[in-house]
């Protein structure tokens, strides 16, 4: 019992790591959930591209033997171009699988079905180009594994906290943006009414794809993030992930954007904790498990979820 | 449609003469293959195509009725009934796990249920992958082998033709039960769900028996498919019963015709069909699969063959009148 | 200042409107009366865009509207105070008038923050909920941010469509004071009525649309005297 103690402040400290990534990627799910009140199920994909394409330019970097790799403006150059292609897929997914399908009737089988077919696509384009084996982040380049501090008993690497910091100002900018920028209110207002906002000369399909375009460069950036972290990719990886940002979504609240934050950080911590005590390769069930839960007992989540008037949509 | 009756009857003459007209064992295989898939598909429609519920998660009862079937047949726990009374405890187990799985569902949207029968799906691989610990319940990742084939009074299955006349006659008997379920109360319930619940609910109609009893239909049918797979192949792999799989059986309905019983069994011979002709791009097929689900939806989303428009039953994704943010008033 | 000319427009197969003609001046208050599903809102739509005409044209200061999109009629100043309000309950007063004005938004903020006064002068309970989400507020103070958001795109025409909907009658008056006020404050108004009284009584002139055609139109005394406009509308016994 006592060695389970003493790892439990380690497996917090991951926990909430690992709970502002997966709220990083909830974001999107959230995001476009409200603007359309759909799950977009490929959005796991983006996540596992971004991990792809950081991997790309940390591979690249390496080789040309660039010396003086310093996180300072190295991460930049992962995150940044990153998050560019993916906020763009973000787009196009939307432009080609699922804007044909809005006009079509009140079942919304049709773009979930595209979506799954999107996923699909986009997980096998990756295994075709890259392979199916997993590829490696040379993270100690970047983050020697010297890099840590000692708090309160536990080892954290400095990676640990530029990951939670990065995370961190992500959603906040994110936050800010929806709550205080012209573009956030009109996000809102899309999400609320999209007729209305549309009355007000809002560009209904240029925010919906600003929204896809947002949610998923946060997708892509949690990607790099994960891939530092946890050092191996492989093209499947877009698909847990997905599954569970998206109970993280709904545990905090869909269509919200600080329950999707919150959720993030329940579902980390919850998964990190629940790992000591359970074995392992059940991991992923703590958070079907949580999802289940969620949907049956508190649908709308822990901080309410908006729910769709559908004469407004 | 008229020409349905005469195909119908051609296409049954033609599945009794296979057989003869096959040129080998192999091919008389994929044709088994796709009795098998063709009754999943069945079964998958019963609560796509008629009920309106998306489940992404219908592998998980093809891999208990396997399962099941492994565990009363096979040298695992030493247990060896003969086949007959295998199948009514299979679709007992399976009909019971689909309610299982269907009850938590039954207040969720579309979305909402297809991510949880996924999540479901998930749930029974992982435990189908781990329970071998510290009891060996299902066997690991290596899977039950040694399995008993079906045997009928002391006929045993051999060659992939006897397997085949079996499997067509489950598939048989599935057509006329979706036939005869299709057009039932039941049926006219199911329509009346899928096309607008709450609607349903203030008609009358009990949409929660409904529902479960479309889970527990589907999932007896996959059952049955699990366990003449497991007959059949003579072993059960965790590796059966992935995600994939759901999507496989889901694109043949989806291919085939939501809710038009030919079409599925048209979509599950395409889709089982086509990689053994396309040998070579075997590694391209999960992507045209995406593609192909994507293309669907979007240009054709009823499928092959469309469900016949007597009696104002409409495809999965109906296109009404379209909704009042669309530019509409050019004219009819 | 708008025109309709013989409009034809329909709602999937059926003909919501069968030919409307009708003319609003600049500077004018006009009403259009008419019962249920007399094609009030769906001419409402026609104007702004959210529908396309399948006949007929729509013009706004001499040119064409129909066939463009909502946003650029917007932008060439028609704005809307739509049916049973819809403000975004999810943001604040504030922020309702925000996107009100979104149109404009490229233009400097104190020309926007000049206008967000100039609604709170015309609603000063506004001005005390201004942080307050929309959603909590009465359904009066509804119908005075939905008027004071559409006011925000500084539109030369306002179309109202049913301000009075269930408002009390004492809020009914004040609004339609209120609607007087914004018209001589100098925009041209078109409302659209159940409550053909309350609208007559501020309207220079007003149509009646019944079943998709222009049944009656008339200066507002005569249809307030005239006996058929009375028993119809205004209730037998309406003095």
């Amino acid at each position: 019992m006592s060695d389970i103690l003493s790892i439990l402040p380690q497996q917090l400290v991951f926990g909430i790591a690992l709970g502002t990534v997966y709220g990083l990627i909830a974001l999107g799910y959230t995001m476009v959930y409200g603007v359309l009140f759909m799950i977009n199920f490929a959005h796991g994909e983006v996540f596992m591209i971004g991990a792809y394409i950081g991997w790309g330019v940390l591979a690249a970097l390496l080789d040309a033997k660039v010396g003086g790799l310093n996180p300072i403006w190295v991460l930049p150059l992962l995150l940044a171009p990153a998050m560019l292609c993916t906020g763009g897929l973000g787009m196009l997914i939307e432009r080609l699988a699922y804007r044909p399908l809005y006009v079509r009737g009140a079942t919304r089988l049709g773009p979930l079905i595209s979506a799954v077919g999107a996923s699909i696509f986009l997980q096998n384009a990756v295994m075709l180009t890259q392979g199916a084996r997993m590829k490696v982040y040379m993270t100690n380049f970047l983050f020697p594994r010297t890099w840590r501090f000692s708090i309160f008993g536990t080892s954290i690497s400095a990676l640990l906290i530029v990951m939670v910091g990065v995370a961190g100002a992500m959603m906040w900018g994110l936050h800010v943006l929806v709550q205080r920028s012209t573009l956030g209110r009109s996000i809102r207002a899309v999400a609320e009414d999209r007729e209305m906002a549309a009355i007000m000369g809002v560009n209904v399909g240029q925010v919906i794809g600003t929204t896809f375009f947002l949610g998923s460069a946060l997708g892509g950036a949690a990607g790099v993030l994960i891939g530092l972290y946890y050092t191996q990719i492989d093209f499947f990886m877009g698909y847990s992930a997905g599954l569970k940002a998206f109970t993280a979504a709904v545990l905090g609240g869909i269509g919200n954007i600080r329950g999707a934050m919150l959720g993030g950080l329940v579902l980390g911590v919850t998964e990190s904790l629940a790992v000591t005590f359970i074995n392992p390769a059940f991991k992923d069930l703590v958070a079907f498990a949580l999802l289940i839960l969620t949907l049956v007992f508190r649908p709308e989540g822990l901080l309410g979820e908006t729910l769709p008037d559908w004469k407004k949509v | 449609m008229r020409w349905q009756v005469p195909a119908t009857i051609a296409l049954a003459a033609l599945a009794l003469a296979a057989p003869l007209l096959v040129p080998n064992d192999y091919v008389m295989g994929v044709i088994a293959r796709i009795c098998l898939y063709s009754l999943l598909a069945l079964g998958l429609n019963i609560v796509v195509g008629f009920a309106g519920l998306l489940d992404l998660g219908y592998v998980a009862f093809f891999g208990i009725g396997s399962y099941v079937y492994a565990f009363l047949a096979s040298p695992h726990f030493g247990i060896h009934l003969p086949f007959i009374v295998i199948l009514p405890i299979i679709v007992a187990v399976t009909a019971l796990s689909g309610i299982l799985i269907g009850a938590p569902t039954l207040r969720l949207r579309g979305d909402y249920l297809a991510i949880v029968t996924l999540g479901f799906g998930e749930i029974t691989y992982l435990l189908l992958v781990n329970l071998d610990r510290p009891i060996d319940i299902t066997g690991g990742p290596s899977g039950l082998i040694s399995i008993d084939p079906p045997s009928l009074a002391g006929f045993v299955a051999t060659r992939n033709s006897e397997y085949y006349y079996l499997f067509l006659t489950a598939l048989g008997l599935a057509l006329l039960v979706s036939a005869r379920l299709r057009d039932s109360r039941i049926g006219w319930a199911w329509q009346a769900i899928r096309e607008d619940e709450l609607a349903a609910h203030v008609m009358g109609i009990n949409t929660t028996v409904a529902k479960l009893q479309a889970f527990a239909i589907g999932a007896a049918f996959a059952g049955i498919a699990g366990a003449l797979l497991a007959s059949w192949q003579h072993s059960v792999f965790p590796a059966n019963f992935l995600f994939q799989e759901s999507i496989n059986i889901l694109a043949m309905v989806i291919l085939g015709g939501v809710g038009n019983l030919l079409g599925v069994i048209l979509g599950a011979t395409i889709i089982v069909a086509l990689p053994e002709v396309f040998r070579e791009l075997a590694l391209y097929r999960l992507l045209v699969f995406g593609l192909l689900l994507m293309v669907l939806m979007i240009f054709r989303p009823q499928g092959l063959l469309p469900v016949a428009r007597q009696n104002a039953r409409q495809a999965v994704v109906p296109v009404p009148p379209p909704a009042s943010d669309a530019k509409e008033g050019t004219a009819p | 200042m708008l025109k309709l000319t013989d409009v034809v427009t329909y709602y999937g197969p059926i003909p919501a409107l069968k030919g409307v003609t009708l003319e609003v001046n600049t500077g004018e208050i006009v009403c259009l009366l008419g019962g249920n599903a007399s094609g009030k809102s769906t001419t409402m739509k026609t104007i702004l865009g959210i529908v396309r005409p399948h006949s007929g044209t729509v013009e706004f200061e001499g040119k064409r509207l129909d066939g463009l999109a909502t946003g650029e009629i917007v932008r060439r100043g028609i704005s809307l105070v739509p049916e049973a309000r819809r403000v975004f309950g999810r943001m604040t007063v504030w922020e309702n008038l925000a996107m009100g004005s979104f149109i404009r938004r490229k233009e400097p903020a104190s020309e926007i923050d000049q206008d967000i006064e100039r609604v709170y002068t015309l609603f000063p309970r506004l001005r005390e909920r201004a942080a307050q989400y929309a959603g909590t507020l009465s359904g009066g103070e509804q119908q005075m941010l939905a008027i004071g958001r559409a006011l925000m795109a500084r539109p030369r025409l306002l179309l109202m469509d049913e301000p009075s909907m269930g408002l009390s009658p004492a809020f009914v008056d004040q609004v339609f004071d209120i609607i007087q006020t914004i018209n001589r404050q100098g925009t041209t108004i078109l409302v659209v009525e159940q409550n053909a009284a309350v609208a007559l009584s501020i309207a220079s002139r007003g149509y009646v649309l019944q079943n998709g055609q222009i049944a009656v139109q008339d200066s507002a005394a005569a249809l307030l005297a005239a006996d058929d406009i009375r028993r119809a509308y205004l209730g037998e016994d309406q003095a």
